[in-house]
């Protein structure tokens, strides 16, 4: 429902405060919107932030999102896509670039799923 | 090194794209520089550049460009980045060291990167060959014109982070970064928008590059764009602390703020004291000053003078970079020219206001109530934001963009659900033992014991070892670089050339016309005058309404039918100048004075004395006596003071040409000049902006000097012809 401009009687509260307690006031409450959010950043990961995370190992752009399609499918995300082709390529003793191509071309899910004990919370 | 001369080499810069590395990371501010140019003090000036183009009237002081202390934006993407590199290197001339490429329509909702070099609409795809070629680019325009540039893009969308990479990669100093864009404006999922840009920022951060918010675009998308001054201080504080709490230093945010409103509101009252408190809240922060974007209609003068005005707000308030929008934004995607006058538009107005602050001051005390009213309003929507719950519950509810001045509420606002709209469902919570073996990653990362740096897991990442980076060239055969510079080259190999706006030999032109008669009649007469002169294409583009009966101003644009041959074009024949020293040694031998004057009833004189005076480079200074009778001089006064004076020439200037009185002065000079009997005796030239040699000729004249003649030009001319007429030397 719209609302009309009630401006006089809501910022009642603020009229006394000096310039720099509103300045304060204002930052205080910033903080407020913003923490929760910068918490929910730091527990959390998606499909780009994965990706961004290959790039940074060298992966071209194609293969990157071929690898993190297939880890999102898998429901496996949550471990973080470096992380799972760095512990294949360490299982197989294979250069991780390699084991990223073998994790888009073949499926070796079972076995990753293996390694990191099929447990979400492990 | 690039030759001024010489257009720059496309394939070139192609070429050995795959081992280019950018030459630094992060953000360059301007040097500030004290001194003066042709004598004038400048207070709030950058380091000159090396080569430039100054300001139209510059000819008038030593040709002086100096440089404002504000970095200048130019907003450059037509959509084929190989023809935006020729205008960065035209905005670079005039003053821009802030690139920013605008990517193409659909990017941001590309779930990855894009590779190769695909055409645009509306902006560029931005790829991973299109930065390195547009950074190897700027590189060589920096060294021509003596200064960084700063290149930026957006790091937004459903692909932030890898986009942030890339950029961090590749050099690019800067990027508009913010969730709330996403959210708002790309219908982007509100979680995987913030979970996304954490991750973006922190990478950012380590590359220092220059972040600029989103919170212009309510502004532009409000109704009325002043009742969200509120609700933008919120926008503000939400990214700028976002952006802190995720690694990034304050001197590396920057707000991106607009003066709300324009005329024919009373833009200044309402503007300036939104100016005061977004400068007061957020303090230690950068502040670009962007154009007002949302009242630009199709007439280039209003943006323009609005952008005049904006720009004083700048001065007065203080910011760090100018922004410039090219006055066409209103009406197509801006075109070479207007990238160039929206430049010129603020270096002119930030060179104008230098200094401004010394005298003129905000009167503090009368402001404040307004300033306090506004930083309330904004207190109050964040208690509500968390009143209901938080930042995703106010989106929503649909508190942003809301037409109302908050606390007013319209309930017209955008509203984004929390679990819904584009990649809704893609954010996962990391696992107690979720790792990622690489530099600069925000948030959880559970790394195995021992383990400082997390890259030395794999030997290194492409941060710290950038020999890492995979590089694709070409994805599509059917749309590349190499294909569209094909098709020029064919074009080019003929000796061809055609007008163009935005891409090569695009062969746009745009007449304007006014018809005395309403606007629709006007239309169709242009329409049909368009189609007449032979252009295809024709479009309408602007329409000033000079009376409803009276006249109406038209622009349109349109397409040439025909391309020109550069071998068959005839170019007026360009005489030499004598040097310094030859025509200076020709007048000490020989004592000669000239009489000169504005003719007719004309009173200017500012391009004669730039011919006579030595201040300017005038003949004076080769040591020629001359006369000056002033301006509106009849022509029989010239010749008697000729006469008088035993001149051996007449410099008459004629700026004049309506009802071609210029043409009638000339023949007037001759005739009478023959009647008295001196007419072999004395050398008569003609100047003027209107004035041609052959034209002058055709009048009786000697010679004719036009725009751009200087000093040296006409003294060249007397020496040679006195030579013919027997003085030695």
């Amino acid at each position: 429902m719209a609302r009309p401009d009630d401006f006089e009687e809501r910022s009642a509260h603020l009229k006394n405060l000096t310039d720099e307690e509103l300045d304060k006031r204002f930052w205080e409450l910033v903080e407020k919107v913003v923490d929760p959010l910068i918490d929910l950043a730091k527990t959390h990961t998606s499909p780009s932030i994965e990706r961004s995370v290959l790039l940074r190992m060298g992966f071209d752009s194609i293969t990157a999102k071929n690898i993190v399609d297939k880890i999102f499918e898998q429901k496996l995300l949550g471990k973080g896509a470096g992380n799972i082709v760095y512990r294949f390529a360490k299982s197989k003793k294979i250069d991780y670039l390699m084991a990223g191509e073998m994790l888009v071309k073949e499926d070796h899910w079972d076995e990753v799923r293996e390694m990191f004990g099929d447990d979400k919370n492990a | 090194m690039l030759n001024p001369d010489k257009k720059m080499d496309i394939e070139e810069i192609l070429k050995d794209l795959k081992s280019y590395r950018p030459r630094r990371h992060g953000w360059t501010w301007r040097k500030p520089w004290n001194g003066k140019m042709d004598g004038y003090e400048y207070m709030q000036a950058g380091e000159p550049l090396k080569n430039s183009i100054p300001l139209p009237a510059a000819h008038y002081f030593d040709n002086i460009d100096p440089q404002p202390d504000l970095v200048i934006t130019s907003e450059i993407a037509s959509g084929r980045f190989e023809d935006d590199i020729r205008r960065m290197r035209m905005a670079a001339w005039h003053g821009a060291d802030h690139i920013m490429v605008i990517r193409t329509l659909g990017q941001s909702h590309i779930d990855g990167l894009m590779e190769g070099t695909p055409e645009g609409i509306g902006g560029i795809p931005i790829t991973r060959k299109q930065l390195r070629a547009t950074r190897k680019a700027l590189d060589m325009i920096e060294d021509e014109v003596g200064r960084p540039i700063n290149f930026h893009s957006y790091v937004s969308g459903v692909a932030g982070p890898e986009i942030a990479v890339l950029f961090a990669e590749e050099g690019v100093n800067g990027a508009h970064q913010d969730p709330q864009y996403n959210v708002l404006y790309r219908g982007i999922n509100p979680v995987r928008s913030f979970v996304d840009a954490a991750v973006a920022k922190k990478i950012m951060a380590w590359a220092d590059m220059l972040q600029i918010d989103g919170a212009h675009n309510a502004n532009a998308s409000a109704r009325v764009s002043w009742k969200i001054m509120p609700e933008l201080l919120v926008q503000h504080g939400i990214n700028c602390l976002y952006s802190v709490k995720a690694g990034m230093k304050k001197e590396n945010i920057s707000l991106s703020t607009v003066p709300p409103t324009a005329a024919p509101t009373p833009a200044m009252r309402i503007n300036l004291p939104y100016a005061v408190a977004v400068r007061e809240l957020f303090k230690g922060y950068k502040f670009r000053a962007q154009m007002n974007t949302k009242y630009i209609e199709s007439d280039l003068f209003d943006a323009t003078r609005m952008h005049m005005i904006d720009t004083f707000v700048t001065r007065l308030t203080g910011a760090h970079l100018q922004s410039t929008i090219t006055p066409d934004e209103g009406r197509n995607v801006p075109w070479h020219i207007n990238s160039i006058r929206g430049i010129e538009t603020a270096k002119h107005a930030l060179v104008a206001l230098d200094g401004l602050t010394e005298y003129v001051k905000i009167d503090k005390k009368k402001i404040n109530e307004n300033v306090r009213e506004l930083k309330m309003r904004a207190i109050l929507m964040l208690e509500e934001i968390i009143e209901v719950g938080g930042y995703f519950e106010a989106v929503e509810q649909g508190f942003f963009v809301d037409n109302g001045y908050y606390p007013e509420r319209m309930e017209d606002g955008i509203k984004r659900k929390k679990d819904g709209e584009i990649a809704a469902g893609t954010v996962v919570p990391r696992d107690k033992d979720y790792m990622a073996p690489v530099c600069e990653h925000f948030g959880y990362n559970h790394l195995p014991d021992g383990i400082k740096k997390p890259c030395d897991l794999i030997g290194g990442c492409t941060l710290c070892k950038p020999e890492k980076i995979k590089y694709i060239d070409e994805l599509d055969e059917t749309d590349n670089v190499s294909l569209r510079l094909k098709e020029k080259a064919e074009f080019d190999s003929k000796g061809f050339i055609k007008p163009e706006v935005e891409w090569s030999n695009d062969g746009t032109v745009q007449l304007d016309m006014t018809f005395a008669t309403n606007g629709d009649i006007a239309e169709a007469a242009a329409i049909e005058t368009a189609k007449r002169l032979g252009l295809t294409d024709i479009n309408i583009i602007h329409k000033t309404v000079l009376h409803p009966s009276e006249g109406t101003y038209v622009e349109i644009k349109g397409k040439i039918p025909f391309a020109i041959d550069i071998k068959n074009l005839k170019l007026p024949e360009k005489i030499g100048v004598l040097p310094d020293d030859e025509i200076t040694k020709f007048f000490k031998e020989n004592k000669i004075s000239v009489v000169a004057g504005t003719v007719g009833n004309d009173e200017h004189s500012v391009g004669m004395r730039e011919i006579l005076d030595i201040k300017h480079g005038g003949i004076e200074k080769y040591g020629i006596k001359y006369i000056y009778l002033g301006t509106s001089v009849p022509v029989e006064k010239l010749l008697d003071a000729a006469i008088e004076t035993n001149s051996v020439a007449v410099l008459a200037s004629m700026i004049i040409t309506h009802n071609d009185v210029h043409i009638h002065n000339m023949r007037k000079l001759n005739d009478l000049a023959i009647e008295k009997g001196v007419r072999d005796k004395l050398i008569l030239i003609a100047g003027g902006t209107q004035i041609t040699n052959d034209l002058a000729k055709s009048a009786g004249m000697d010679a004719g000097f036009g725009r751009g003649t200087h000093g040296a030009d006409v003294a060249t001319f007397l020496v040679k012809e006195l030579r013919k007429r027997g003085y030695a030397g």
